[in-house]
């Protein structure tokens, strides 16, 4: 997929201005956050859930090579083939290549982030196959053309204004009086046209939430029930999904469905759980000829054995996102590639390089709130700091911004002096600010100021309350 | 673009690489151990009661994810319940049935005015009949496994889901259900395979894709109804 995270401060001073992302954001607040905090709070075992998930994870990806291996002997064993792609480029082509040798047309599709990051609907366009995406969220940004703005609500930037506009313009062949505003309206709609696609794809393209080493099986949790109808219906199953998604055991993977549908939609559990094994059997009474898994590394790998292997235990549940001030502020697009949020910022400089997502590390407050929801415990704002160091080091960071770290450096490896400064500069902020306690404008901090207040400090400095407070707990 | 196996071969050498791999580093056994030996994570105690509560708890939260349960007292009884739900919904009296020897056995002629087949399903079929391999109670959740008794679009195609749960058959926790799985199909690690497609179901289809509504039947059955045959406890 193309990038404009390079644009990410224009993308966001846009994104700020725009009533479709305000109105994103109430949806977002009202939905997802309540919902979690009310299942996680219904199991008791939440919390030990999350530990129990990071440990399975740090242990698989401490053994990555050796599941895989084990994975893919499970794989063979019951007939089904992988095909291990260090690129997106190879997987475009070991897709083109099975939808070729099946004389497919079109190919149906359940949701997939790897389909996004290896930009495949594109590309199978290019070759002459129609991709259908089957998801409806999936389905409303095909037909505008545009990318999801997140990874398990991929329109949720939309109202219905904006669906029944695409709606309309692309179902043509209905009648142009036909109402349309109700969310069942929408959703009979593109259940009756799928309908169709389902039944006449050649291939089936699906995602994976988890690959089982024990049994070499793939899994997929949705709601509608989409990604089940494109994987059973058609000849071939095409599963692409990258090297982390490797679990142990079909114990390790209900530990971790319980902490990923509470922390993504707070239900209890998704409507379908999906556990797909080898193509179909002798003598079953349906399913597809063909099971093929693409097993796309992209990067990956490189992040195994340093400090952003962490994020490698990530489960694309959003939680992460959905409770990012940033994220509500500027949505899914502004990040500019596949995963926005805190993960996409950790993420996107590991896959497209630094010196393109430069900005997204920088983007976040260090709140701390996604780092306190994520099922999978990922220390998201120490990566983004780490993504900072490395980007300070290869000398990205704007002059102005090194200059004035230079300064502060200065003043914080001299505390006399530093203490000297801040007594001075506590005061003559207060003395600036007047009687309102808020500066409006502030040399050198414009882009603060530009935007909101500055507070001027109200007392004493943090160090000469710490200092008093010692002072007052000795006996 | 290279053959397959150098792909293959790349990327397993990265990852030795940067996992520093040694033969005789303990990670073979690690891995061959926790696979033979498969290890439970926490257990919700919400399951842990006996049969009376286990069932109780399956109940309420099918129900609660808009599944309907109908109370049954035999597998005889089946095809009347059949017929009563079809009418109480105003749906068609046409029925598509699994072809497993549990069901088509059962008195389907005492419908006389039902329209009822077996095979998978077909895009205009309205209501499919499937037997259900576990019930879990946790989140009142069905597991389904496919076979030759089993076609899985009887499961998505269909407006309408209906299938026979027999009570002895729910078990508290995912984990009591795979391992009766992995009892009936042989443990993977003693050379068993998964069924082709083993699907968990909790409720039906839903989406909240337009502006964070929830909306039933997106794709897959807009009803599921849970024929409960009260056999006793296992």
């Amino acid at each position: 997929m193309d990038t404009t995270s390079p644009s990410f401060k224009e993308n966001a001073r846009k994104a700020i201005a725009d009533p479709l992302v305000a109105r994103s954001r109430g949806h977002i607040k009202a939905g997802f956050i309540a919902k979690r905090r009310k299942a996680a709070d219904r199991l008791p075992e939440f919390e030990a859930l999350r530990d129990a998930a990071r440990d399975i994870k740090n242990h698989t990806l401490a053994h990555l090579d050796l599941y895989l291996e084990r994975y893919e002997a499970q794989v063979l064993a019951a007939g089904g083939r992988v095909h291990w792609c260090p690129t997106a480029e190879h997987a475009r082509q070991a897709v083109l290549e099975i939808c070729r040798a099946a004389g497919a047309r079109t190919v149906t599709k359940g949701k997939s982030m790897i389909s996004e990051e290896i930009g495949l609907n594109d590309f199978l366009e290019s070759q002459g196959i129609v991709p259908v995406e089957t998801d409806l969220g999936e389905y409303i940004i095909q037909l505008r053309n545009e990318p999801p703005s997140h990874i398990i609500a991929p329109a949720v930037h939309l109202t219905r204004t904006e669906i029944e506009a695409a709606f309309r313009s692309h179902h043509d062949h209905l009648p142009a009086e036909r109402p349309l505003s109700e969310p069942a309206d929408f959703v009979n709609e593109a259940r009756e046209i799928l309908r169709q696609k389902f039944v006449d794809a050649d291939v089936g393209i699906t995602g994976a939430n988890f690959l089982v080493a024990e049994t070499g099986s793939s899994i997929i949790v949705t709601n509608e029930g989409n990604g089940d109808l494109t994987q059973c219906l058609p000849k071939v199953h095409i599963v692409i999904a990258s090297l982390e998604k490797v679990v142990p055991t079909l114990d390790d993977v209900n530990v971790i469905l319980r902490v990923l549908a509470r922390s993504a939609t707070g239900q209890e559990c998704s409507t379908y759980t999906t556990f797909s094994t080898g193509p179909r059997r002798p003598g079953d009474a349906d399913g597809p000829e063909q099971y093929h898994v693409i097993l796309l590394d992209n990067g990956r790998s490189n992040m195994l054995g340093g400090e952003f292997q962490e994020a490698l235990r990530c489960i694309r549940c959003g939680a992460c996102m959905n409770h990012c001030p940033v994220y509500h502020a500027v949505g899914g697009h502004a990040y500019g590639w596949v995963y926005p949020g805190p993960i996409g910022a950790v993420l996107t400089p590991a896959f497209i390089g630094i010196e393109k997502a430069a900005h997204l590390p920088n983007a976040s407050s260090f709140c701390g709130r996604c780092e306190a929801v994520c099922p999978m415990r990922i220390p998201l704002p120490k990566m983004m700091r780490h993504w900072r160091e490395r980007e300070f080091e290869r000398h990205l960071t704007p002059r102005a911004a090194r200059w004035g770290l230079g300064l502060w450096a200065f003043f914080a490896r001299r505390p006399r002096l530093y203490h000297a400064a801040t007594a001075l500069a506590g005061p003559a902020l207060r003395a600036m600010a007047g009687g309102r306690g808020r500066l409006r404008r502030l040399p050198l901090a414009g882009a603060w100021t530009d935007h909101r207040d500055f507070p001027a400090p109200e007392g004493r400095t943090f160090h000469q309350i710490w200092a008093e407070r010692q002072k007052g707990r000795q006996p | 673009m290279n053959a397959p196996g150098s792909n293959r071969d790349e990327i397993l050498a990265a990852l030795r690489g940067r996992l520093h791999r040694q033969d005789g580093d303990g990670g073979a056994e690690a891995v061959a151990t926790r696979i033979a030996k498969p290890a439970r994570g926490p257990i919700p105690a919400r399951g842990a009661g006996g049969h009376e509560a286990r069932v109780a708890l399956f109940v309420a939260m099918a129900e609660e994810v808009a599944a309907r349960v109908v109370r049954v007292p035999s597998p005889e009884a089946v095809p009347e319940a059949v017929a009563d739900y079809l009418k109480s919904e105003n749906l068609p009296a046409e029925i598509r049935l699994a072809p497993d020897p549990g069901l088509t056995g059962l008195p389907w002629d005492s419908q006389p005015l039902m329209a009822v087949s077996e095979g998978p399903a077909r895009p205009t079929d309205p209501v499919s009949l499937t037997g259900a391999f576990a019930g879990i109670a946790e989140t009142g959740t069905l597991m389904l496994t496919s076979g030759a008794a089993g076609p899985t679009t009887l499961n998505f195609l269909p407006e309408t889901h209906m299938a026979v749960l027999k009570a002895s058959d729910i078990t508290g926790c995912y984990e009591d259900a795979w391992d009766r799985l992995r009892v009936v199909q042989g443990a993977a690690r003693d050379g068993g395979t998964l069924p082709r497609t083993v699907n968990l179901i909790t409720g039906p289809s839903r989406t909240a894709d337009i502006e964070q509504t929830i909306q039933l039947g997106a794709h897959g059955p807009r009803r599921l109804c849970i024929l409960l045959v009260d056999d006793g406890e296992a």
